[in-house]
């Protein structure tokens, strides 16, 4: 099955962890992500001014690119990607003034029609792969290891975007537990990792991603996983200046969850990149010995 | 500390604007503070979200000055959460851009050292420039 | 029925400003006088006042007048009051006509006063038009069954039950579950009085078993519904008990030896029962039921049968005793209750997840001295005593978002009883209460909550909580107290929710098969919210205590005396007039197709087996006119809203412009 894939800027540069693995397994699960073409930013951050339609231009024009070639249906990696695109293909679903507005602000070729539906490759795994058939395909189950889900915001919330129970997601770990991996669960999973702020509040990120990963590791947890290359900048980077401010914080690996599945589908360990980290999970995959 | 509460404040164009911005019903929210209880930056802001509400409520244009609407992460457990529908993270974003659009910005990439900037992922610094700058 | 010749009179009602201040009434008032067959046109201030009827009645006496146009509010309101003034000048009520000018005119078009004006003028000229056809006629004469029947066994069906028997009347109390109660017989002790349950509700119990006028029907429920006001037809469905209750005791030998345990519906889940059981040790009737889904001996046809051989009185059969009676009944008292919302909500306070976080019918249990820790208040998770618990209120309530956008009204109240009860439980613990308003209306409420802030030291937040997560074995309960302005982080040992009540399950099928309504969020409506609130839209039936909108047991009780007052005025006649504003076929024209058969919910009509034409029964019409509209010959029709009539209104509405 070929699947219309949407990649956005980080999985191109920063997060090329994420997305060589992610195309690496789909193509293990007969999946075929085919890059959407002549994609362009996906807004970055869904804009919530009502009264602001010109920073909806650039998800709905990738909605055009997906018409443009007869389809319907889009697949993200990145939780922020998916939450613009999707929010902002409800918007002009919704409201037919705004999308005739837009459309002539783009002055596209086609008008976009506002048939395509957003999806997260979480939910492609869920529903239409499903875990069976993905625990099937592992030969090198994750035993003993113990992984902390992350699914910070953009992917549980709003709840009109949803791909999961926005107070109590389990998605993930049902993946992780598909892959043989123990999953350890706390209420932290849907808190906030301090998003932007990372920027010009690093001291603010640096702070909530202390509190997620004590609360992990406290909970037994030696791994984090999760879906976002900002979440994973702010909770595997900012590990740094928490390690500075809390001396007693022991760093913790956090992967992308095609990473995961990767090993656990014993595919050549090269497609995760682990260079990219900051914390080098290779240590900890090692010593259990999966890789 | 008395305020005057007056038509002319509640008829205010801050109110005016923030509604038409947001597209928020903002005196529909009854104080009740589960935006509040359930924000994880909560410690980090002045005013807690519930307070940013009601000061636009009273027409009360200190709030702009305050510092939550920069702390705000946009992270929507506020919005979950709130029985009266009520999206704290437009509001914030509404009265952002009551700045932003009189070219006041927030951020100044510049000003942060080189090795931080190489470090920081695309995805984060759009999104900070699209929260913070005009 | 005779037709009459025309001397029409209008009288057009300022209604104060409300109508004078939008309409022109002088101007109605001459245009209108020039309407053929009129012959009287005035306007007055209010004409619902006693002088404002004491010139319809002159007028109808001097200018021999033989219809009668009120321009004025809605016919819901004072149709009747002037109906009433016409007949007692002689002209026959059905001769008045009521055009309203208020809710159609002047209200939705304050500030247009010429358009509403000539609105005003069309409407009174089409109410003219329907009255030159309208018939004098007399109100239909209907028997009467001095019988009542209370559905719902809660407090509020229990005194309506007791009042209209102590009135003589035979009364037939049916309850869906093993026991009448309700939820009052759920309780600790109640607010404001701290009188315990056991000791006043009990007795009613006990007078409902042994009232020789009262027929009880426990564990059972209504099939159908028949009939109409003073004649209803009711089949009652007992459900099979699988035990002779004739024979049972009530000696509970069964119950200590059914090895089956199921979570039990009284004790709100907090403790078990068996598969045999009856609900709790004051249960009224004091007999056995066994619950066949769980039942090892039901459910697989063989095997256990121990309760069989343990009975003294031979009394389990297994055998399916269920039977359908119909009884016939006057009038009917709906007194359905309410639920409690229940686990699979409110995931962010971990409801249903974490042990130790319980909605408060549940805490009212452990707090019951005949509970199942005997008024022992201790952790379900480990049994341990709470040092400190924080109650949150208005959970599912006040929020129109999420779940329910009224007011669950009680518990306010209950909280602050609950915090109050367990400090006299565990007095060296400590009560949180996390609340959005206080709501303390009734007589001793509001000194009540102080007795709890002051004499119990509960400590009042006034915010809501956010989240609520296990912490070790501590629930981490994160709020606000927006009057400090601060976030709030209490570590409780136990929460208590407040959960918002609902109708109770299954009343939109009951209300169904009574043909009464329900009101957006499921109550039971009421025929006028403040004027006929004990009165369901369908006349012989009432509706008392929370089913029709959550209250108190001293509301609840008072409503349930209301309804029953009203049932027992119903039937202290011998007949019932009836409105005479039904359907009548035109036996030349009907061609037999039963279109009007099928469309009457009323099941008025009937296809007359020979003559293939449709008849109407005048006791069960309740003059919707369905009938008439679909109707494709046009025979059958509603009295004094003929097709001709129709017609002409609509005539009389277009021709102006
Ligand atoms: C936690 C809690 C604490 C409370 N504490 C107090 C207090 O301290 N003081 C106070 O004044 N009030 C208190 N109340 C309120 C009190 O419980 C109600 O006022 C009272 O129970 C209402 O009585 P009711 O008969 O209308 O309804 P219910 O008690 O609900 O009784 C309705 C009955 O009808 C039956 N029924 C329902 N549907 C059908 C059907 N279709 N067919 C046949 N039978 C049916 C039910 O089985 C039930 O027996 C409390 C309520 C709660 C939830
Ligand atoms: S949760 Fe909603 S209603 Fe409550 S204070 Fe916040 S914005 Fe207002
Ligand atoms: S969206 Fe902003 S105000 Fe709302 S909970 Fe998140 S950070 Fe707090
Ligand atoms: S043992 Fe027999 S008589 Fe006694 S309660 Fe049970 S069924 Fe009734
Ligand atoms: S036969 Fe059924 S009710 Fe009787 S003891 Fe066995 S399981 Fe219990
Ligand atoms: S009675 Fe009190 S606690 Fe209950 S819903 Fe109303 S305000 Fe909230
Ligand atoms: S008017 Fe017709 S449909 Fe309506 S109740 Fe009477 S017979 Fe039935």
């Amino acid at each position: 099955m070929e699947l219309l894939y949407f990649p956005g800027c980080t999985l191109k540069t920063s997060a090329k962890n994420f997305e060589d693995s992610a195309l690496t397994v789909a193509s293990k699960l007969g999946l075929e992500l085919r890059e959407l073409p002549r994609w362009n930013c996906c807004g970055t951050v869904y804009s919530l001014a009502a009264d602001d339609l010109m920073h909806q231009l650039a998800p709905v024009r990738n909605l055009v690119r997906v018409q443009e070639l007869n389809r319907d249906k889009l697949v993200t990696l990145c939780s922020m990607c998916y939450n613009t695109l999707k929010r902002a293909s409800r918007l002009v679903r919704r409201n037919s003034e705004k999308l005739e507005t837009i459309n002539m602000f783009m002055d596209e070729e086609q008008s976009y029609e506002g048939r395509v539906e957003v999806f997260h490759f979480l939910q492609t795994l869920r529903d239409e792969v499903g875990f069976k058939k993905i625990s099937e395909k592992v030969v090198k189950p994750l035993k003993d290891l113990k992984i902390f889900p992350y699914y910070g915001c953009l992917l549980v919330r709003p709840e009109e975007e949803a791909i999961d129970d926005p107070n109590d997601p389990t998605v993930m770990n049902d993946l992780l537990k598909s892959l043989g991996a123990e999953v350890i669960d706390n209420s932290f999973k849907t808190v906030c990792c301090g998003s932007y702020l990372t920027v010009d509040k690093k001291e603010v990120v640096a702070e909530m991603t202390y509190k997620i990963l004590s609360a992990a590791v406290k909970d037994g947890a030696e791994a984090v996983t999760l879906s976002c290359p900002l979440c994973h900048f702010n909770l595997d980077f900012r590990q740094a200046e928490v390690a500075e401010k809390h001396p007693e914080f022991k760093r913790i690996p956090v992967f992308y969850f095609t990473q995961l599945m990767a090993l656990a589908f014993g595919l050549n360990p090269e497609v995760c990149r682990f260079n990219l980290h900051f914390v080098d999970p290779k240590p900890l995959l090692r010593g259990k010995g999966f890789i | 500390m008395e305020i005057k509460v007056s038509l002319k404040k509640v008829k205010s164009p801050l109110v005016r604007k923030v509604t038409e911005i947001s597209d928020e019903k903002i005196y529909s929210c009854y104080q009740c503070g589960k935006c509040s209880a359930g924000c994880p930056f909560a410690d980090q802001m002045d005013l807690l979200p519930n307070q940013v509400i009601r000061f636009v409520q009273l027409g009360m244009e200190e709030v702009l000055d305050c510092k939550t609407i920069w702390v705000c992460s946009a992270c929507f457990t506020c919005r979950v959460g709130c029985p009266k529908g009520i999206d704290i993270a437009n509001l914030n974003e509404a009265l952002r851009l009551l700045h932003l659009r009189r070219n006041q910005d927030h951020l100044k990439l510049g000003k942060l050292p080189r090795e931080e900037l190489l470090k920081l992922p695309q995805i984060a610094l759009i999104s900070s420039l699209r929260k913070y700058t005009a | 029925m005779i037709k009459v010749n025309e001397r029409i009179g209008v009288f057009i009602c300022h209604c104060g400003l409300n109508i004078a201040g939008t309409v022109n009434v002088e101007k109605v008032a001459e245009e209108i006088s020039k309407c053929k067959g009129v012959v009287h046109a005035e306007h007055y201030i209010f004409m619902c006042s006693d002088p404002g009827q004491e010139k319809v009645r002159q007028t109808i006496k001097e200018k021999k007048l033989d219809g009668v146009i009120v321009a004025a509010c809605s016919p819901d309101l004072h149709e009747h009051t002037f109906r009433s003034a016409a007949a007692s000048a002689g002209l026959n009520p059905y001769r008045v006509e009521i055009a309203n000018i208020r809710e159609w005119v002047a209200w939705p078009h304050e500030g247009k006063g010429e358009e509403a004006t000539e609105k005003a003028i069309k409407i009174i000229d089409a109410a003219i038009e329907k009255l030159r056809d309208n018939m004098a006629l007399l109100p239909v004469e209907v028997p009467v069954t001095k019988k009542v029947l209370v559905i719902g066994g809660g407090i509020a069906g229990i005194q309506a039950a007791l009042d209209c028997a102590d009135a003589g009347l035979d009364v037939y109390l049916v309850e869906r579950g093993q026991s009448i109660g309700g939820k009052m017989a759920q309780l600790s002790e109640t607010f404001p009085t701290l009188d315990c349950p056991q000791c006043i509700e009990t007795p009613k119990m006990t007078a409902v078993a042994q009232h020789p006028k009262i027929h009880l029907y426990a564990y059972s429920e209504i099939e159908d519904v028949n009939g109409y006001v003073g004649n209803f037809k009711v089949k009652i469905k007992r459900k099979p008990t699988f035990v002779d209750w004739d024979k049972c005791t009530g000696c509970r030998e069964c119950m200590k030896v059914c090895p089956v345990k199921v979570p039990s519906e009284y004790e709100r889940g907090i403790a078990d029962r068996k598969a045999i059981y009856i609900s709790f040790p004051q249960a009224v009737p004091n007999k056995a039921v066994i619950d066949a889904e769980n039942c090892i001996r039901m459910k697989y046809g063989k095997g256990c049968g121990l309760c069989a051989k343990n009975c003294p009185s031979k009394a389990i059969t297994f055998e399916g005793n269920g039977s359908i009676e119909e009884v016939k009944v006057g009038a009917i008292i709906v007194a359905t209750g309410f639920d409690v919302m229940g686990v699979n909500s409110f995931g962010e306070y971990g409801y249903g997840k974490y042990k130790d976080v319980l909605d408060a019918l549940q805490f009212e249990r452990l707090l019951a001295p005949a509970g199942p820790t005997s008024g022992k208040v201790l952790r379900p998770s480990d049994g341990r005593e709470p040092k400190e618990v924080v109650f949150v209120q208005c959970v599912g309530s006040r929020d129109p978002d999420n779940w329910h956008p009224y007011c669950s009204k009680i518990c306010c109240m209950y909280i602050a009883k609950q915090a109050m009860l367990y400090k006299h439980a565990v007095p060296d613990g400590q009560a949180y209460v996390f609340y959005i308003d206080i709501r303390a209306d009734g007589k001793g409420y509001e000194e009540f909550v102080h007795r709890a802030m002051t004499e119990d030291g509960v400590i009042y937040l006034r915010g809501k909580v956010g989240k609520i997560v296990e912490e070790g074995d501590k629930l981490r309960v994160y709020g606000v107290d927006t009057l400090t302005g601060r976030n709030v982080v209490i570590d409780a040992d136990l929460v208590v929710l407040a959960t918002a009540v609902e109708p109770s399950k299954g009343i939109d099928d009951l209300a169904r098969k009574l043909r009464i309504q329900l009101d957006q969020d499921g109550w039971l409506s009421e025929a006028h919210l403040k004027l006929r609130p004990l009165e369901s839209l369908t006349s012989g039936i009432f509706i008392a205590g929370a089913a029709q909108y959550i209250k108190d047991i001293t509301d609840t009780v008072s409503q349930a005396s209301g309804a029953a007052a009203k049932a027992i005025a119903l039937l202290s006649r011998d007949k019932l007039e009836k409105e005479p504003i039904v359907a009548t076929v035109d036996e030349e024209v009907c061609v037999g197709c039963g279109n009007c058969v099928s469309i009457c919910t009323y099941n008025a009509v009937e296809l007359d087996p020979e003559l293939k034409v449709a008849r109407v029964n005048e006791g069960l019409c309740e003059g919707c006119g369905a009938c008439a509209a679909t109707c494709p010959s046009g025979a059958i029709q509603l009295i004094n809203n003929t097709k001709k009539q129709i017609f002409e209104m609509i005539t009389a509405l277009t021709r102006r412009d």
